[in-house]
Formats: structure tokens, C-alpha cells, sequence
């Protein structure tokens, strides 16, 4: 199985706990269970990854004409 | 003794109030209203005066009441009320015990509340099978709501607390006023056009039925209603609820409570990617392990320690197996062989030297009698013979020749000279005496008369 750049966290957590659950159940032919232990643990890095080096994302104000500018919080006054 | 005439205030007090709470009218009145000197105390208790033109009353509105208003009660509001009328005892007063309150002319706004909820009811747009599934980890939020105030602050601080890693999009709109619900509507539908969104949080903060009012408009049903993106609402407070909240995926109670809604923990995302993570490192390492001692377990295996164990009893397997073929090879050869004496012994009953031996008998008795036969016609016929012969013999010419005839032929030929007109002088003829022939020469002939 080739690791897709595009894969969505929620797809990655799946694929692992799939991974997982084949693994935990225990029925696996060797060499296959480690290819499933090595894709797993790609899959975990990469949910790490996505929850952790991302940058925090600026939040942002769309506009009329579709743009967007940053956005901050004003209070009433 | 003559009775005191005096009574005290208490007692007064009390049959006052037993006059007006046994007046049925009293127990449940319908009143309209100013609101005044209204206070909000701080144990949930509400305590204001009602008043018109000319009259006024003291109210008091308990918290068990209260709690369940649509909007907050504030001074100089024109307010409908349902209640009854007692007496305060400690203050001699009359006053209102106030149970339910509306605005007062929004009575219309409750009347079309409720009629438009019964029609997009029926129409299916609360259906909880229409509602769509809100994403586990959105990464892109739109917010629609005022970019200014309490509500869009309490999405964003929560959101940036939970879930940094979200971007979250500002959709601004009116929230209030007659423009609000068309405001919101094209933000609704400018989001699905755009699509950029995972989900959207639509709301605002807290007011006054009229200041919710845009939520509950028919046009930002339906938009809520088309969205292909995943709707939370969150109107108000807790107690308030719009059509908006009907017709959503999901009603959050509060803006902030619509963050959490839409978004995870981080901390405990990366929880359960360490926890799986862990249970894949637990889980492999138990699989080794029990194929190692699988593999253990086969080498300690009978096959293995004992591995001409295993040849013997191949041998013995074969060995019967060569005995049941010999049985049945045996059997076989039985049965034919019995087949080859019966065919035999039939075919021995049916040999033909008997009738061999019977026909040779036949054979012999008929040739006897053939013999017996053959003798009895050759006797016979012998002495016929030698009848024949004795007559033969007397009448042979040679016997006549003995007696001195002689016979004359044409030479060369066996034809008998009988007349002597056959004959010719000069014809050569031979003639036959008893004892051999004369060839003669024939001189001349002479007819003898008759």
C-alpha cells in the first residue's frame, strides 16, 4: 500500500485502528503482520504530524468580493 | 366579661388574604402591561411593579417561573401576563404572583414561531435522518455570525484552545434587523457554493425574542436545510430555541458550546493516535511471540523428536495395506477359478465320446449287415452267374466252331461274311477256325439255288 501525501487524519486514524484491530486479532501470517506493523506505524507518525507540526492556522474574515483578510477579535464597545 | 373588640393586624392580614384566595377569579388572571422597577435578584427571583395609565400592582415572578422565559424582562417592557393575586402578609400588600410572561406584541412572532414549526415539520426539514454526519476533525470552519461580540470571541477562543490546527473563516452577517435573515441565508448558500468548509457554526449570543427573530425566519431554514455542509446551530442561550436549531445537524446550547461541538481535543486526538500506537507496538510484539512459541512447540512436536516414529508406522500402515490387497488379489483368483471348474465340468457333460461311442456301435452293426448283405446278393448272383455261364458256354460259337464251323469276316473288319453277295471275287477275308484264322483270297462265288 503506498502512503498517500493526501490522506485526511480521519482516514489515517481509520486505516490505523484497522491496523490495529488485524494485528490485535492475531491471525495474521508473519511476514504480512509486519508489513501491516510497519504501515501502522507510518500511519501514526503521520496523525502525530498532523496533529502536531502543522502551524497554527490564523483565523480570517471573508469579505464581500470573496477575499479574505486576517481576522481579530474586536470587542464591542 | 365583654368580648375585646380589637383584633390584631395579623389577623386581619389573614382573613384578607383568605378573602381573595378563595375568589376563583383571583387564582388565574390574565393581565396586560408595563413592566417597572424591575430587579433581578440574586437568588433567581424577579420582583417588579405591572402598571397602565392609571393603576399599578406589585409583582413578583419566582425563579421557578422565570426560568423557563423566552426573553429577559427589562424596564418599561410591554409584557403579557398570566397569574394570580395574593396577599403579602409581612407588608399587609396585594400583589401579583406572576407565572407566565410574554412580550407583548410578539404575541404574533409565537403565533408564527409555532406555525411556521409545524410546517417545515410536516415538510420533513427536522427529519432526523435528513441530519448530516459533523466531521470528526474539520480542518476549515466557517463561522457565520457578527464579526463583532461575545458569540464570534467564544467560537474562536474555543476553537484556538481545542483544535489550533483548524482554520476557521469568519462569514459576517447581520444578526439582527430586518436584513438579518437574508444576510445569513446567502452566507449559508455562498459557503456551499464555495465548498471550502467542512463545517459551519451559524449563530449568535444571547437577546430578546425579536433579536433572535432572524433565526427563525423561513429563508434561513431552507438555506440550513439545502446545505450540503454540515450545519451546527447555536442561537442564544440555553433556553433559546429558534427553527434554526430545528432544522440544523447539530443545536449547540451556546456558541461556545457549538466550538466544542465542532471540534475535538487536540490532546486527546494525539491521546488516541499515542494509544493505538501503542497497542500496534503490543500487538506485534505478542504476535511474534506467539509464533515463536508456535515454533517451539513444533520443534518439541513427537514429529520432530521422533521422526522414524513416524516412518514405522508408514511401514505397518503399508504392510496391511499390502495384506488387504493380497486378501483381495487371493479372493479374486478364488472366484475365477471356481468359474473356470464349473465352465469345466459343463463342458465335460457335454463331450461327445459318448455319442462318439454310440454312433461307432451303429456304425458296426450296420456295416455287418452291410457284409451279410453284400454276400447273400454276390451268392446269389454268383450262381446266376454260373447258370448264365453253362448257358453261354452252349450257346458259344466256339463251342459250335469245336464242332468243325468256321466264321468268315471282311478283312480288317469285324463285319461276318453271312451271304455271298457281301463278297466280291479278288476281296481278301479272314476266317476264324476253333484254333486261330486263315487269311484267304476269294477266287469265285457261287449262289447256291433255293
Amino acid at each position: 500500500m503506498e502512503e498517500k501525501k493526501d490522506q485526511s487524519f480521519e482516514e489515517a486514524m481509520v486505516k490505523l485502528e484497522e491496523i490495529v484491530g488485524k494485528l490485535e486479532e492475531g491471525d495474521v501470517p508473519l511476514e504480512e503482520s509486519i508489513r501491516l506493523f510497519q504501515e501502522g506505524m507510518k500511519l501514526s507518525k503521520l496523525c502525530h504530524d498532523k496533529l502536531q507540526d502543522v502551524e497554527k492556522q490564523m483565523d480570517e474574515l471573508l469579505k464581500e468580493n470573496g477575499e479574505t483578510e486576517p481576522f481579530t477579535i474586536q470587542e464591542e464597545d | 366579661m365583654q368580648q375585646d373588640p380589637y383584633i390584631s393586624i395579623t389577623e386581619l392580614t389573614r382573613y384578607i388574604k383568605r378573602k381573595f384566595d378563595m375568589d376563583g377569579k383571583l387564582q388565574d388572571i390574565w393581565l396586560r402591561g408595563e413592566l417597572s422597577n424591575v430587579k433581578h435578584h440574586s437568588r433567581g427571583h424577579m420582583y417588579f411593579t405591572v402598571k397602565d395609565q392609571n393603576s399599578r400592582i406589585n409583582s413578583v415572578m419566582f425563579a421557578g417561573n422565570n426560568r423557563f422565559l423566552k426573553f429577559r424582562p427589562e424596564e418599561g417592557m410591554k409584557v403579557l401576563i398570566r397569574g394570580e393575586v395574593s396577599v403579602y402578609e409581612p407588608h399587609g400588600q396585594y400583589q401579583l404572583y406572576v407565572k407566565e410572561m410574554q412580550p407583548d406584541g410578539i404575541g404574533n412572532l409565537f403565533l408564527a414561531f409555532e406555525e411556521l414549526k409545524k410546517k417545515l415539520e410536516k415538510e420533513g426539514l427536522f427529519a432526523p435522518e435528513r441530519k448530516k454526519k459533523i466531521p470528526a476533525t474539520p480542518k476549515r470552519i466557517g463561522v457565520i455570525t457578527s464579526p463583532t461580540g461575545a458569540a464570534v470571541r467564544d467560537v474562536l477562543t474555543t476553537i484556538k484552545r481545542r483544535f489550533p490546527i483548524a482554520k476557521v473563516t469568519v462569514m459576517p452577517v447581520l444578526v439582527q434587523g430586518p436584513n438579518a435573515a437574508s444576510s445569513i441565508s446567502r452566507a449559508i448558500d455562498f459557503a456551499n457554493e464555495q465548498g471550502n468548509w467542512d463545517i459551519l457554526i451559524v449563530g449568535r449570543g444571547g437577546g430578546s425574542i425579536e433579536e433572535l427573530w432572524a433565526f427563525n425566519e423561513e429563508i434561513v431554514a431552507r438555506s440550513i436545510f439545502h446545505s450540503i455542509i454540515p450545519i451546527i446551530s447555536a442561537v442564544g442561550h440555553e433556553t433559546d430555541f429558534t427553527i434554526a436549531d430545528f432544522v440544523a445537524d447539530i443545536r449547540a446550547a451556546t456558541p461556545t458550546a457549538a466550538a466544542e461541538i465542532a471540534v475535538p481535543h487536540i490532546e486527546e486526538l494525539q491521546e488516541r493516535v499515542t494509544q493505538r500506537q501503542l497497542r500496534l507496538t503490543r500487538a506485534i510484539t505478542e504476535h511474534v511471540k506467539r509464533l515463536r512459541n508456535l515454533l517451539d512447540n513444533h520443534q518439541k512436536s513427537y514429529a520432530f523428536r521422533y521422526p522414524l516414529q513416524l516412518v514405522k508406522q508408514k511401514e505397518q500402515d503399508l504392510d496391511r495395506t499390502m495384506e488387504r490387497l493380497q486378501k483381495t488379489r487371493s479372493r479374486t483368483f478364488d472366484r475365477k477359478a471356481e468359474q473356470i471348474d464349473q465352465l469345466i465340468s459343463r463342458l465335460e457333460r457335454n463331450h461327445p465320446e459318448r455319442r462318439f461311442n454310440l454312433s461307432k456301435d451303429k456304425h458296426q452293426v450296420l456295416v455287418r449287415m452291410l457284409k451279410k448283405e453284400m454276400r447273400n446278393i454276390l451268392d446269389h448272383n454268383s450262381s446266376d452267374f454260373q447258370n448264365k455261364i453253362g448257358k453261354l458256354n452252349a450257346l458259344s460259337p466256339l463251342s459250335i466252331m469245336e464242332r468243325g464251323y468256321s466264321l468268315a469276316y471282311d478283312q480288317g473288319t469285324e463285319n461276318l461274311i453271312k451271304s455271298v453277295k457281301q463278297v466280291q471275287p479278288g476281296d481278301q477275308v479272314t476266317v476264324r477256325l476253333k484254333d486261330g484264322k486263315l487269311d484267304c483270297q476269294v477266287w469265285g462265288l457261287e449262289e447256291s439255288e433255293k
